[in-house]
This record gives C-alpha cells, sequence and structure tokens, in this order.
C-alpha cells in the first residue's frame, strides 16, 4: 500500500534507490543451495564413490552368472557339475571347457558358478537368519531397556564370547555334513553383532520425537519397533548385512577347505581350492578360478559394504 | 576398575563354563560308542576300554569327572592313540602354533599402525589411497587364496622363499604373511579413521593453540586415543591368529596345533577335539580378557561399554 | 593506548561441495593494550572464523586466507612461518574454546596439559612448571590444585574444566587471549562465575581479551568494546556505551531488541530478528542484512554500504546513515503515519 503512495507522492520514486522497502516478508528464509532428500542424499554419495559401485557391479555379475550360467551351460554343452569323466581330467582352458577341467574331468567353468552359487547362497542365508534374529532380539533389548535388556546382553556378551569358528567347527563334526548345517552353525552366534546394532540405534531413536508422539496417540509397542523405529535404523542394518555376507562366505570356503564342509560332488569355491592347490604347479587353472572368484567377490562385498557405509555416516567423507 | 575386571572376570568364565558343557554334550551326542569305529577287540579288552576311558559310568558322572580332570588342568586321553594324553600332543605341537601367532600379532600391530598412522597423516592424498586399497585388498583376499598364491608366486616361480615348514627364520615368512593380513588390513583401517576423528577433535585444537608441533600433537595427543581401540581389537586379534592358523599350517605344512586339530577331526578322535576345542577356547577367551585388562590400564575413563566389541 | 592486535581487510574463504563459502569478507578491527572486545553475532557470521584466523587453526584446505594482514605486536601473524605461529600460539596469544567438556585430552592428566605450554614455551624445568600449574589452578579458583593435577579431564565438572582452559591459556602470560564462547556450554550460573573469573584476571594480568560470543547480555560487564558481526562483515563497532545507548545498525538494534531486560513489563514482548543469515555460498550483491531488515531500502539491495564514522569509537556500515536516507526514510514513516 504504501509503495503505491509513494509512487504518487514523488512522481519517479520507483527508480529512487532510497526508497523504504522493508523486510523481504519470506526473503530470509530463501534456499539457495539445492536440498537432497536423506535417501537422495546417500544415493548420490554411493554413486560418487566408484570403487564401491564397482564393487557393486561385480557382485551382480558374480549373483547373474551363479544363478544362469550352471544352467545355461547345461542346455548347450551338456556339462554338469557333478559328472565324472576320467578321460578329460586335468584340461587346461581351452574352446570346449573355458576354465579347463579338474582332476575327476568336471568342467571347471560350471563348477566354479555352481560353487558361486552355494558360496553366495550361504553368505545370504546366514546374514538373513542373523537379521531376523538380530532386529527381534536388539529391538526388544534397545525399546524396552532396563532389567530385560541388562538380561540379554549379558546373555550375547556371554555367547559372543565363545569363539565362534570353534562353535561352528564342534557342531560340523557332530552333524551331518551339509549346508544347512554349516548355516545353522554360523546363526548360532553369528546374530549378536546384528543384535547390537539394532539395540543401539532402537536406543538413540526411541526418545525422538516421532517414537514418543506415536506412544503419545496409543500405538503399541511392536508397531512402534516395527513401523517407527526399525524403518529409521535402516542404514547401520543394511551395512551390517552387507558386510555380515562376506564374512559368511569366508566360513563356508574356510570349512570346505578344511574338509568339515560340503562333501564332494557338490562344488564349493574352498573344496576347490583345497583341491586343486595339491596340483598347483601342474595345473595352475585348477585353483586358479575358484580363488579368484571368491577373492573378486568378497572383496566387491567389502568395497560395495564400505561404500554404503560411507554413503550412510558422510561425517567419515566430509 | 576393579569391580569391572571381576565382572569380566566372570562372564568369562561362565563363557568358557558353557563352551566345555556344549562341547562335552555335543561329543556325547555323536551315535554310537566314540570306541566303536575301532577293530573289534575282544569283550573283556573293550570293557577294559570303557572302564579306562569312563565310559562305563552314567553320562552325569563322565561330565563330572571331566569338569573334575580340566580343573586340573587334565584334557584327557586320546582315543586313537593309546594312552597318549591330550596334554602332551599338544604341548608337542602348540610351540610352533605359538611362535608363529607371536610372530604374527607383533607384525600385525606394527604395520596394522604403520599403514594406519601413514593413510591418517596423508588423508586424501595418494599415500592414503594407496594404503586403503591394500588394507581392503588384505581384508577380502582369504588365506586359503592367499597362501597358495603367495607360495606360487614367490616359492614355486622364483624359489625365493622356502614353499613349507617352520624352521628358519626364513620359513617364517609367507605363513606370517598370510596370517597377518586381514588383521593388518583391519588395524590399519581401525587407526586410520580414528585418527582422523581424533585429529579433528577439540582437544587438537587445544593443542595447537597451546602452540605445540605438529609432532608432539600427533605422537603424544592424537596416538593415545587413537590406540585404545587397536587394544580393544587385540582380543579379536588373537582370535583371528588362532583360528587363522587351522589353515595356514595345513598350507604350509607346519605341524602345530591347528594341523593337529584338523587332523583329530578327521579321525573322530573325540578326547583329543574336546580337548584341543576346551584349550583354543580358553586362550581365546583368556586373550580377550588380558586385552580387556591392557584397555582399563590405558585408558583413564575406563569406559563400561568396553568389551561390547564390533565394529 | 597502544594497539596490540588490528585486523585489516580479512576476507576467508572454505572451499566445499559446489562452490566457495566466503566466511568473512573485509574484515578490519583493532584491540588494544588492557582492552577487552566482544565480537558479537549470530552462528555463521564468521566470528568464530575471524577468530581461528587470527590463531592460525583454519585448516587449509578447505580454508583459504584471501586477502588482509594481521598485525600483532607489530608483525603479520599472517606472514608468519608455521614454525614462527607457534611461538605466538599459547605464549603470546592464548585460546579459550567453546565446550570444555571435550576441549581437553581425555588420555592426559590435567597436569601435564597445563605444564606442557610451559616447558615449551618458557624453558621451565618440570618441576618448576608444576609450581606454576599449581599457582595458575589456585588462580583460576580450583581447590586443592596439588591433588587436582594428577586427576584426568573425566574428574572435572564443566565449569571446572573450563576454569582448567582458562590456565592453559593463561600459563605463559599472553598479551591477548581469545575467548571463542567460553559459556555457551555451561549452566547459567556457572557462566556468571567464569565470566566473572575472566574479568579479574584480565584486570590482574592486564592481558587483552577478544571475547567471541552470540550474546549481547554477557558482554556489558566484562567488555569496553563490541563488535558486531554479520554475514561474514563487521556492521557495526562502538564502546560498550555507545552499542547499548545509541544503536545504528538496524541488526545492532535488532540484537538489543531481543535481549530480555529486568525492568521489562511482562506484556512486552521480546523481539525478535525474522529470517535467517544468508549463505555465504552466494553471498548478497549489497547489504547482507537487506532481506531481514525492517528499514531496508531499494538501494540496500543491490549496493554495499560504506562504512559511516559515527564517533571516534563508533564506526557502523549501513545504507541509513546515507544523508540521502533521511529523506526517504523520513517519507516512509510520514506515510505510514
Amino acid at each position: 500500500m504504501s509503495q503505491e503512495m509513494n509512487v504518487n507522492v514523488t512522481p519517479g520514486a520507483g527508480s529512487n534507490p532510497f526508497e523504504k522497502i522493508g523486510r523481504d516478508q519470506n526473503g530470509g528464509e530463501r534456499i539457495v543451495r539445492k536440498s537432497l532428500t536423506a535417501w537422495q542424499n546417500i544415493r548420490r554419495n554411493l554413486y560418487e564413490n566408484k570403487l564401491s559401485m564397482v564393487g557393486l557391479y561385480f557382485i551382480i555379475a558374480i549373483a547373474l552368472m551363479a544363478i544362469f550360467a550352471p544352467w545355461v551351460t547345461g542346455l548347450i554343452t551338456g556339462y554338469n557339475y557333478f559328472a565324472n569323466e576320467l578321460a578329460n581330467a586335468n584340461q587346461p582352458p581351452s574352446w570346449a571347457h573355458w576354465f579347463g577341467t579338474d582332476d575327476l574331468g568336471r568342467d571347471m567353468w560350471v563348477r566354479t558358478w555352481k560353487g558361486a552359487q552355494i558360496s553366495l547362497f550361504v553368505g545370504i542365508a546366514a546374514a538373513l537368519i542373523d537379521l531376523v534374529i538380530g532386529i527381534v532380539y536388539g529391538g526388544i533389548m534397545g525399546y524396552f531397556g532396563g532389567k530385560v535388556d541388562e538380561t540379554m546382553n549379558r546373555i550375547a556378551e556371554i555367547l559372543y564370547a565363545i569363539p565362534y569358528l570353534l562353535v561352528v567347527i564342534l557342531l560340523m563334526v557332530v552333524m551331518p555334513q551339509s549346508l544347512t548345517t554349516i548355516i545353522v552353525a554360523m546363526s548360532i552366534t553369528g546374530w549378536i553383532n546384528m543384535a547390537w546394532i539394532v539395540r543401539g540405534e532402537i536406543m538413540r531413536l526411541k526418545n525422538q520425537e516421532y517414537a514418543l508422539a506415536s506412544k503419545a496417540l496409543g500405538a503399541g509397542s511392536m508397531r512402534i519397533i516395527f513401523r517407527h523405529l526399525i524403518p529409521n535404523a535402516m542404514g547401520p542394518i543394511l551395512v551390517t548385512l552387507t558386510l555380515t555376507i562376506p564374512g559368511a562366505m569366508f566360513t563356508e570356503a574356510f570349512l570346505s577347505f578344511l574338509g568339515m564342509g560340503v562333501k564332494s560332488p557338490v562344488a564349493s569355491w574352498g573344496t576347490m581350492i583345497d583341491n586343486g592347490r595339491q596340483a598347483m604347479t601342474t595345473y595352475p587353472w585348477r585353483i586358479m578360478f575358484p580363488a579368484l572368484f571368491l577373492a573378486v567377490s568378497m572383496f566387491a562385498l567389502n568395497v560395495f559394504g564400505d561404500g554404503l557405509r560411507d554413503a550412510f555416516d558422510p561425517k567419515m567423507k566430509k | 576398575m576393579v569391580g569391572y575386571l571381576a565382572k569380566k572376570f566372570v562372564f568369562m568364565f561362565v563363557s568358557l563354563f558353557l563352551l566345555v558343557t556344549t562341547t562335552f554334550a555335543l561329543m556325547n551326542a555323536v551315535p554310537g560308542s566314540p570306541l566303536q569305529s575301532e577293530k573289534a577287540p575282544s569283550a573283556a579288552v573293550q570293557k577294559n576300554l570303557e572302564a579306562y576311558y569312563g565310559l562305563d559310568k552314567p553320562i552325569t558322572t563322565q561330565y563330572f569327572m571331566y569338569l573334575k580332570k580340566l580343573a586340573h588342568f587334565d584334557l584327557g586321553v586320546s582315543m586313537k592313540k593309546r594312552f597318549v594324553s591330550v596334554n602332551k600332543m599338544i604341548s608337542q605341537s602348540f610351540k610352533y602354533s605359538l611362535r608363529l601367532g607371536l610372530v604374527s600379532i607383533v607384525t600385525s600391530v606394527l604395520a596394522g599402525c604403520a599403514l594406519g598412522i601413514i593413510a591418517a597423516l596423508y588423508h586424501r592424498k595418494f599415500l592414503d589411497n594407496l594404503a586403503m586399497i591394500l588394507a581392503v585388498i588384505g581384508l577380502a583376499i582369504p588365506s586359503m587364496v592367499l597362501g597358495p598364491l603367495l607360495q606360487y608366486l614367490l616359492s614355486v616361480k622364483i624359489s625365493l622363499l622356502p614353499v613349507t615348514g617352520l624352521k628358519e627364520p626364513l620359513d617364517y615368512i609367507l605363513p606370517t604373511l598370510t596370517l597377518s593380513s586381514v588383521s593388518i588390513a583391519f588395524i590399519a583401517r581401525l587407526i586410520r579413521s580414528t585418527l582422523i576423528e581424533v585429529l579433528s577433535s577439540d582437544f587438537i585444537k587445544t593443542a595447537k593453540a597451546k602452540g605445540l608441533s605438529g609432532h608432539i600433537i600427533v605422537w603424544k595427543h592424537a596416538m593415545r586415543n587413537s590406540i585404545l581401540p587397536v587394544i580393544t581389537y587385540l582380543g579379536f586379534l588373537a582370535a583371528n591368529v588362532i583360528t587363522g592358523s587351522i589353515i595356514i599350517e595345513q598350507i604350509f605344512a607346519i605341524p602345530g596345533m591347528g594341523k593337529f586339530f584338523v587332523s583329530c577331526i578327521t579321525d573322530r578322535d573325540y578326547p583329543l577335539i574336546m580337548g584341543t576345542t576346551v584349550f583354543y577356547a580358553v586362550l581365546l577367551i583368556a586373550s580377550r580378557f588380558i586385552a580387556d585388562i591392557i584397555y582399563a590400564l590405558v585408558d583413564p575413563r575406563m569406559r563400561t561399554s568396553v568389551g561390547r566389541g564390533g565394529k | 593506548m597502544r594497539p596490540i592486535l588490528e585486523v585489516k581487510d580479512l576476507s576467508v574463504s572454505f572451499d566445499v561441495f559446489g562452490g566457495e563459502v566466503q566466511a568473512i569478507r573485509g574484515v578490519n578491527f583493532t584491540v588494544n593494550e588492557g582492552e577487552a572486545v566482544a565480537i558479537v553475532g549470530e552462528s555463521g557470521s564468521g566470528k568464530s572464523v575471524t577468530a581461528q584466523t587470527v590463531m592460525r587453526l583454519i585448516a587449509t584446505p578447505p580454508g583459504r586466507i584471501k586477502n588482509g594482514s594481521i598485525m600483532f605486536n607489530g608483525r603479520d601473524l599472517l606472514s608468519l612461518s608455521e614454525k614462527e605461529m607457534r611461538k605466538v600460539r599459547g605464549n603470546e596469544i592464548g585460546m579459550i574454546f567453546q565446550d570444555p567438556m571435550t576441549s581437553l585430552n581425555p588420555t592426559m592428566t590435567i597436569g601435564s596439559q597445563i605444564t606442557e605450554g610451559l616447558v615449551k614455551h618458557q624453558k621451565l624445568s618440570h618441576s618448576a612448571a608444576k609450581t606454576r600449574a599449581i599457582e595458575l589452578l589456585k588462580m583460576v579458583g580450583i581447590p586443592n590444585p596439588e591433588v587436582r593435577l594428577k586427576q584426568y579431564p573425566h574428574n572435572f565438572s564443566g565449569g571446572m574444566r573450563q576454569r582448567v582452559m582458562i590456565a592453559i591459556a593463561l600459563a605463559c602470560n599472553p598479551a591477548l587471549l581469545i575467548a571463542d564462547e567460553p559459556t555457551t556450554a555451561l549452566d547459567v550460573t556457572i557462566q556468571a562465575q567464569i565470566m566473572e573469573l575472566m574479568k579479574d584476571l584480565q584486570k590482574q594480568m592486564n592481558t587483552s581479551i577478544i571475547l567471541i560470543t552470540h550474546d549481547l547480555g554477557v558482554v556489558a560487564d566484562v567488555c569496553d568494546r563490541v563488535i558486531v558481526m554479520y554475514a561474514g562483515q563487521v556492521v557495526e563497532t562502538g564502546t560498550i556505551k555507545e552499542i547499548f545507548r545509541n544503536p545504528q545498525h538496524p541488526y545492532t538494534k535488532g540484537l538489543l531488541k531481543s535481549l530480555p531486560r529486568l525492568n521489562q513489563s511482562k506484556d512486552e514482548p521480546l523481539i525478535p530478528i525474522h529470517g535467517t543469515p544468508p549463505d555465504l555460498i552466494k553471498p548478497p550483491q549489497g547489504c547482507g542484512f537487506c532481506s531481514r531488515c525492517e528499514d531496508a531500502m531499494r538501494i540496500c539491495a543491490t549496493e554495499a554500504p560504506e562504512v559511516t564514522t559515527i564517533s571516534e569509537t563508533q564506526m557502523v556500515r549501513c545504507w541509513l546513515q546515507d544523508p540521502r536516507a533521511a529523506k526517504g526514510a523520513g517519507m516512509g514513516k510520514e506515510e505510514s503515519a
């Protein structure tokens, strides 16, 4: 209003640089920098991390090969991972056998990807079991706190002090050697780390406003834990999950390498490496391919997990 | 602090007890008599043997007998190699593992710290990137891949180092490297991230404002705080080295406990498995406890969350 | 009074993701011997950056000192080598930080943290330094100094730790003490004690003080002069009297209006300053305060105001001081009246 009147009183006042305009009603709140949502930010951080993206591509490639390669190769050439063909033993890599053959004449290409299948399956299964137990146990510890937390935490601490590999080895000794046994054995103490991560996150989050608001609105404990707290704790949970997988893969390879894992003819990278090791100087391809892919997939998972952690926790990156 | 350590000690004991009991239960849950697999001796001999191993008694009695023996540090008697005590077998092989283990622990700590400090001091520069890539590789390449690879490259191809064994000092290089790679990488990353964090903390600013030189700031003010997580990690380091040696001794044909452990598993020699497991467990749990003590001595604040571990 | 510190045309920028943040843009001010000067402003106004630049504690990169000089006792601190600068830090200029909980090294005893600087700068022997440390602790009002010396920071409360920080900063009798929001992290009652202590020590030791704060309330008691900073620039300086009785810049006025007074009737509202400071990644062309200023004029948005001298001690950077503005402003008032 006053501006219009100004114009009327003094002709040409519009160009007067000393005309009073007053406070910009929302000017102070103007946002100059583009702001990103939390998830956009995480994705951007992740994309920027070249190494971890390479890791991700490798994981996807290996997973796809693990799923399709043995099956497609079987359809085309009729090779499989278990049938012996002694006449063809220890063949070096060729057009017929891309990765060569092993001491029993089995195609290493098929066996390597079959090994990828087993390795990834064990890794993912163990990680998922850890996730479920960890979320439930850790969620309860963190949410209820007090006596419940203290007691459950004691139990976890005691279990945690028991050397993990010893338990796994012991179980492998007394139970039938199978994939299920390996996964069960690894899950016995493997979930504790996840439980602690979840507990820490829940403790941090449960006193924040939205959880309190939800509680004030009469939401039940379970609803608060699973609808409000767990989704907000997703970052550290995802990171832990990703980094659990290579650990589980290593344990499987460890057991199989020592002859305590899956039994022949099932192809595990661990057994293949142990087997190839004995003929390392004469038939190097027998150890080379399983070793290469085990190392590559563990490397890929590790760098991807690291990248994920940095993306969730930009403090480390600045 | 004493209270804290006492609590830790009780926990340690409970864990150990649980493990011993579990081991005992598992070994006895195996179907059939442990002696069955032997070439069938006469009934009288069988009976004598059962009496010797206490297998004729009820299971609870066996359990208490076992505990009692353990309390006297008696780990039992082998079944395959008659009348040879587990203690003796362990003492024969353990010395190799111990030597290799100690060398590895020292290597891990020294190399890991050096790598991590360099990376932190050259944060975001070439050396940092190089050290961190090395660390990720070290962390990712499993020992059963790294061991044979090193053997193949350095021993078979260019005959630089011995392939197997553990007698001469040179013999130690490859097994130590293989056994330590994961720990070196882990410690390097741990030191790097803590040191970077510590170097940007307020008390470092205070130290700078006092006019101290960069040298003193890093070594006197920052290091002390950055070394704490490594001490917590020492317990895990010992565990890594001990369990890792199971594979390494296999690869490098070292007659240590790891190799012995694997062979008694293949033989299904239950008293030996049990004895070795318990021995390993004591070693592992005790080393974690020692790490706790060291931590308590170094950190004046003595936070109670110590030993929670994890990463 | 002899000037001890003269900051001229100081500009500091930080290179961050997406551009350059011009944290301070052409700052000028002087601190005289034995004088206590407050630098007031809200967070992001550049007051802490200014202080840290004087100590040369800005990390470079991402920080960058673009321009200016900092004359301290006849030397330009910006041209000193890092080694020479270390002889100034802690010796000739002491510094106290905002958060006493994190500013002390948790793994070192209080004693060794105090004696460190003494041994380095004054070449005291270990035992002489210890005696001096006990003296210092007594001076800052810590009872039982002999015992406390051997304790770690976690044995001290927040207020006590800040006292220790003061002891560390004053250990070598510096000519200048920079206190970067020394009471912000403390309880109100403790705040008063710490300010009181600083005032006493200043009298005793004749140290110059730069007190950085966002709270004009704590300034009046301790300081002789006030420097008001906004968006990386000094917008007004003056003696305590001038700033409190006769503020010229709308921002200073705003700060004073938003301060509760004891004699204020309870119906009289506190007047906030609306809006937020500009993002210094794109500093405004004109006056930084323009968008939040009730008296803003057209020119404020397009051209940066020059410094106007009000008195020998008071200066302000505002277009309202321009003779042409009186007319425009007057007209505005007429219209709204």
